[in-house]
């Protein structure tokens, strides 16, 4: 035998192709999701009653015809919490389970019904009469500043250069403003828990939650008990999005407190439409902006305010609009920037995390910044990019003083720009719109620069737990939840490369509070990145063990033992890894290790502005061209062409799909998805028959994505992969840019087309009328 | 005669018979499957027939012959199974068996992320791949209008579909293998009884036949009577409404008929939308488009026209171009029958010419005359299954370049489907050209007076029913290049 000669590899290391490790059942129904598990009998529901008022007193509440309804067990107010009546995850204590004497927005919680179906207790909820006294509400952002509404969190700002020198150097100043709508998550599965009481204070819950500690905290502190009496576990999610970060806490403190008050498993799931009403979306944004910039299109000075609609309470407000700062830049070095939040009251839900965070919308503000100087000096929109690159002596610091030192933009463009053709199709599609006068085409190319931890750091930890068996078989546990990105899988990969041996020797276990404590949400893209080097450290210290272990039983150095596909090498023999584990265990080697991680180099101060709150950046660039119908304002995308950087992925398979999926869920965002209120402050566009997803026929009619093979994460991350989650969302940025420039033809693109988000087909065309009406006025 | 009555409902779920009794009528399909039968893998996204994850197939019979149809299990009323093979996505693979190809297929191309959409794509890739194994990517898009995904982008859920056939042979799949045998089974549970089921708050009723459905809605006035059930789910599963007594026809073959002859089509009022598919594009294939962006597919199988019509929406698929077409409707109470022209029936908002106890038994579409040119545009926020915001049905006669007759209609544009009555009046006797088309544009502010919504507003509504006629004018001249998005610009996955 050859010890030197590897004898093959592993199946599904890193770097493979693996597929979901949940593929097989979600295709035959058999994967479970919580309202799947099996129901002990006695199983109770319980459903909540929302507010129907946007801000008002409630002066009395009748819950006669409620009590009396067929089913129901007993209604739950905030009278009923024993702990505190309070979720807020920014510690803020403004958003309670049940509010008492105020509403705060249309669709807030009041009470819970419980009983003995689900249906039993829906139907029960409607019969409430509430009395209510009407108060001024306000929902959108410009009228909660004109109204001088509150900020819910402090605001933001970020500083650097000097400002008005910026300004007075500058050949050309330009003022501004835009408005970015919000998204509605539309998770698939939506929001549920299902909770079993235990033994004295103790009670596990079922949560669709992606922060299973936090919610298990949320839930401890309703109840009034320590968190170790309170279990929360989660296999999977039918998507999550950020929208079950902290959204899904109500519901499984809702679940609790009625399990624990009447002693039997009760289970709470809103229907859609409350789902929609009663729980946080990505923030609406109003972007106010003045431009300084030189006759190239050179930017001099930025200054920028980004006010987002809150909602009622602060929920994620603050680091959501901090992240949409951190991202106004984009890729651009501003010299001279000042850039203010202003997180603002709101009589609506509360808008929490959504993929992105913030981030795409300081994104969009700054890619419209680009787009103005664009139509000002007359340019193709992409040579204004290029122009202001991060790159070059003195333009590498950011506007929070973190320096870029890993900037491949300029590959990524290059690249993308001759894989697309886009020097060539931006012609064809200026010649073309000479010849149609109805349908117009539009063509753009915009990159995207993301920064990579959670901006508040104590969050970049993680925990993970593996246990290997006395038959070679692994148990993975870690802190990360599954919401269909694949997380296990590549975690699994991780462990497998690790210990080299096949994929299906591992099996990783549901998410849970008793096995891994303290663990962060799986947010900020950061599940793999933390996940995967806390599983790698816990394999490690197995290993590590095992190689002392071997090269004291068979006298080798410990460099002579190796892990390699599914053997042991001890000097020149070699074991197969089931057969060695067993040695051990019979040599009383422990053979169970808890991993953890923390992301090294990240620090901030948000008082000061200053910092280096991201480990890394991840890059990515999108190429769309699009078709317009000027009559209607409908349109379609003709083409997406895509380079994604996720350096050396972990699985390629599972990134691909990571950015065609965040691809489309940014297109939905900034074309057809919109969230309506009225004037009463009911949000109507609040189920799949108002609110529009895209759809197959949607995406776009070429799609070509791929990832940037070449890339290497320059930092130490696991296996120098990146995080994608959600860095490409911001590839959908590209198809707003593209309807801009379509609409922008009808006036020669003369004039900035100032397009707003969403670009429902509706703002498109009142964007081509103002544009027709505008050059005809300018002759 | 007296009619035979049965009071248990019968189908097929999966491999088994069922037998029911006791069913409330407003039991869903969708609950039944995963509550009464613990068969966990059909999910509910919705509740309201449009995210597709219910997405189960109803095999039924139509002249002895059984065609599968994927539905949307969380708007579909059990009681209006009677008689149907149900198939749910548990019964595809035997536990610790091999996957069916659609499934293996969703599997090799990682098309499932979060997983919880994809029984309901799984579902509806099967009812494609039993009538078409190798679909086109447009085919593969209008089988998946109805299901939405959050996760993938649907790059590789079209991946799977084009890659089925190359898995499995279709020849071999159970339901198409063993269809006689089925066919068979289900024909014996068709015994021209009449159904019912339940008492006094609780009751449904599956008429006997059409004689029969006349005599017991003019013996229950006050019924429901659920054709799709694509609009009345939707009561009952967002509203909440006690809908009893129920009165279910979309069994009666008598009401799924379709008859042409030399004047024009007539659709049985319960022919659904995919039922009328062939007739419409071979007749009317100006209406093509607007046949393929109703719903979704499981809508398409489920809805009616006769139900579009009845409901009486202002913003309903069909009658803005039925109207266009000079369409009119047979309304039935008891043995007694008088036709309505289809503009007349919808007298006000919630208010149609329909008195208690009658119903739509027919919709007759009269063929468009030689000298005449048709066109429908239906205006949506998202472009495929989307409620309209504007839609428009034109209908217009020329002799030597000038308007002989114009008939043009509108949803979204008023309470109820309305003419253009005024301009109508200005295009009549005008010649075909711009300028008697600016001056009809004009007449648009003395037809409509819009009203904002969450789908668009007033202004919106004004200005795009304008650019419609302008459209329509200029789709008839050969100027001004491409007048249409153009679908079909080459899908490349």
């Amino acid at each position: 035998m050859n010890v030197m000669q590897p004898i093959d590899r592993i199946r599904g290391g890193v770097h493979e192709n693996e597929r979901h490790e949940s593929g097989h059942k979600h295709v035959s129904g058999t994967a479970e999701y919580i309202d799947d598990i099996p129901e002990p009998q006695g199983t109770l529901h319980g459903y909540l009653g929302l507010s129907q008022r946007a801000h008002a007193d409630i002066l009395s509440i009748d819950f006669e015809a409620v009590k009396s309804s067929e089913g129901v067990i007993g209604v739950l107010t905030a009278a009923d919490i024993p702990g505190e009546n309070d979720i807020s995850p920014a510690h803020k204590h403004d958003e309670p389970i049940f509010v008492t004497d105020k509403v705060e927005f249309h669709g807030q919680p009041i009470f819970a019904v419980v009983a003995t179906s689900r249906e039993a207790a829906r139907r029960a909820a409607a019969k409430v009469k509430i009395e209510y006294r009407d108060l001024p509400h306000v929902t959108d952002v410009l009228e909660a500043a004109a109204a001088n509404y509150p900020l819910v969190i402090d605001p933001l700002k970020l500083e650097r250069g000097d400002i008005d020198a910026g300004f007075a150097k500058a050949k050309n100043i330009l003022e501004g403003e835009m408005r970015i709508g919000g998204q509605d998550h539309f998770y698939l599965e939506g929001q549920i828990s299902f909770a079993i009481p235990g033994e004295d204070d103790e009670v596990l819950v079922y949560s669709s939650t992606q922060h299973p500690a936090e919610t298990q905290h949320m839930v401890a502190t309703v109840l009034g008990v320590p968190s170790n009496a309170v279990t929360v576990n989660v296999r999977r999610m039918g998507g999550g999005f950020g929208g079950k970060e902290t959204q899904a806490n109500i519901f499984a403190a809702v679940a609790a407190v009625a399990a624990k008050k009447y002693r039997c498993p009760v289970k709470v799931r809103p229907d859609r439409d409350d789902d929609m009403s009663a729980t946080g979306k990505r923030h609406d944004f109003h972007v106010d902006y003045k431009l300084g910039f030189d006759d190239d299109g050179r930017i001099e000075a930025v200054d920028a305010v980004f006010s987002a609609r809150c909602g009622y309470s602060a929920d994620l407000s603050g680091p959501v609009t901090d992240r949409a700062l951190f991202h106004a830049d984009n890729c651009y070095f501003y010299p001279n920037v000042r850039l203010r939040s202003r997180p603002l009251k709101t009589n609506t839900v509360s808008n929490t995390a959504f993929r992105g965070f913030g981030g795409p919308q300081g994104m969009v503000g700054g890619e419209r910044m680009i787009e103005e100087i664009a139509y000002a000096v007359g340019k193709d929109p992409l040579e204004i990019r290029k122009l202001n690159f991060y790159g070059g002596e003195g333009r590498n610091l950011t506007p929070y003083h973190q320096t870029v030192e890993d900037n491949i933009i300029g590959r990524i463009i290059e690249e993308l720009e001759a894989s697309a053709d886009y020097a060539r199709r931006r012609e064809a599609v200026i010649a073309f719109n000479r010849e149609n006068h109805v349908v117009k085409r539009g063509i753009a190319l915009t990159p995207v620069k993301f920064g990579i931890s959670f901006t508040k750091t104590e969050y970049n930890q993680a925990g993970a737990l593996v246990h290997v068996y006395t038959d070679g078989s692994i148990h993975l546990n870690h802190g990360g939840t599954e919401m269909g990105q694949g997380l296990y899988t590549k975690v699994a990969q991780v462990v497998a490369d690790e210990f080299q041996v096949n994929l299906d020797r591992i099996k990783v276990t549901a998410t849970t509070t008793g096995k891994v404590p303290n663990t962060s949400a799986t947010a900020a893209s950061s599940g793999s990145d933390l996940n995967g080097m806390a599983a790698a450290n816990a394999a490690q210290q197995i290993k590590a063990r095992l190689v002392k272990f071997a090269a004291e039983r068979w006298n080798v150095a410990e460099a002579d033992v190796a892990f390699e596909p599914n053997t042991v090498r001890v000097g020149a023999e070699r074991l197969g890894f089931n057969e060695f584990i067993k040695i051990a265990y019979g040599a009383r080697i422990q053979l169970s290790a808890a991993g953890f991680y923390k992301t090294p180099k990240i620090h901030w101060n948000r008082a000061e502005g200053r910092g280096r709150p991201f480990f890394y950046y991840a890059y990515g660039a999108s190429c769309s061209e699009v078709s317009v119908d000027t009559l209607t304002g409908e349109y379609q995308v003709d083409r997406t062409d895509i380079l994604h950087d996720v350096g050396r992925s972990l699985n390629p398979a599972l990134d691909l799909g990571q950015v065609e999926g965040a691809f489309v869920q940014g297109m939905g965002w900034l074309t057809t998805e919109e969230l309506w209120w009225d004037a009463k402050g009911r949000l109507r566009t609040h189920a799949p028959s108002t609110y529009k997803i895209p759809l197959a026929s949607d995406r776009p009619r070429v799609f070509n994505t791929r990832l940037a093979e070449w890339s290497v994460n320059r930092e130490e991350t696991i296996r120098r992969s990146k995080a994608v989650g959600e860095p490409p969302f911001m590839l959908g940025i590209s198809v707003l840019e593209a309807l801009s420039m379509a609409a922008a033809s009808v006036a020669e693109y003369r004039i900035a087309p100032r397009l707003d988000a969403p670009a429902t087909p509706e703002r498109v065309l009142m964007a081509i009328e103002r544009l027709r009406a505008a050059a005809r006025q300018k002759g | 005669m007296t009619i035979q009555i049965r009071n248990t409902i019968r189908f097929i779920l999966n491999h088994r018979l069922v037998e029911l009794a006791d069913v409330s009528p407003v039991q869903t399909l969708l609950d039944f499957l995963r509550i009464d039968r613990n068969l966990k893998g059909t999910k509910e996204g919705c509740a309201e027939g449009d995210c597709g994850a219910c997405t189960v197939l109803v095999g039924r019979l139509l002249d002895g012959q059984l065609k599968y149809e994927s539905v949307n299990a969380c708007i579909r009323f059990v009681g209006s199974l009677d008689g149907c093979h149900i198939v749910t996505v548990d019964s595809l693979a035997q536990p610790a068996g091999p996957l069916h190809p659609v499934q293996q297929a969703m599997v090799d191309t990682h098309a499932s992320q979060c997983g919880f959409c994809t029984p309901g794509f799984v579902m509806s890739l099967y009812g494609l791949w039993m009538e078409n194994p190798k679909p086109s990517i447009a085919e593969i898009e209008k089988a998946l209008q109805g299901n939405l995904c959050r996760c993938t982008g649907y790059a590789a859920i079209i991946r799977a579909a084009e890659a089925i056939s190359t898995i499995g042979d279709v020849g071999k799949d159970p339901l198409v293998a063993e269809r006689d045998r089925i066919a068979g089974e289900l024909a014996v549970l068709q015994d021209g009884r009449r159904v019912e089921i339940g008492s006094e708050t609780e009751r449904f009723i599956l008429p006997g036949s059409v004689d029969d459905f006349a005599a017991v809605l003019e013996a229950n006035p006050k019924a429901t009577i659920v054709a799709g059930s694509t609009d009345v789910g939707l009561w009952v599963t967002k509203f909440m409404r006690d809908i009893s007594p129920v009165i279910h026809l979309t069994h009666l073959e008598e009401l799924r008929r379709i008859t042409v002859d030399a004047d024009g089509v007539t659709l049985g009022a319960g022919v659904s939308y995919a039922e009328a598919y062939p007739v419409i594009v071979e007749h009317f294939p100006e209406l093509t488009e607007l046949w393929d962006r109703i719903g979704g597919q499981q809508v398409r199988n489920m809805g009616t026209v006769g139900g579009n019509i009845a409901n009486g929406s202002p913003i309903g698929d069909t009658p803005p171009a039925l109207i266009a077409l000079g369409a009119s409707i047979t309304l039935r109470k008891g043995a007694r029958r008088r036709t309505v022209v289809l503009e007349d029936f919808f007298i006000a908002y919630g208010k149609q010419d329909r008195e208690p106890g009658e119903f739509v038994e027919s919709v007759r579409i009269p063929f468009v005359s030689d000298n005449a040119r048709v066109a429908v545009y239906k205006v949506t926020k998202r472009l495929d299954e989307d409620i309209t915001a504007v839609c428009g049905g034109f209908n217009i006669a020329f002799d030597a370049g000038r308007v002989t007759d114009a008939v043009i209609a509108f949803g979204g544009m008023a309470a109820t489907p309305k003419r253009a009555a005024h301009v109508e009046a200005v295009l009549k006797g005008a010649e075909w050209n711009e300028e008697a088309v600016e001056r009809a544009v004009a007449a648009f502010d003395k037809d409509f007076t819009p009203l904002t919504d969450w789908r668009a507003s007033a202004e919106y509504r004004q200005l795009v029913a304008k650019n419609l006629l302008r459209r329509f004018y200029l789709e008839t001249q050969s100027t001004g290049g491409q007048l249409r998005l153009d679908r079909t610009i080459a899908v490349a996955v």
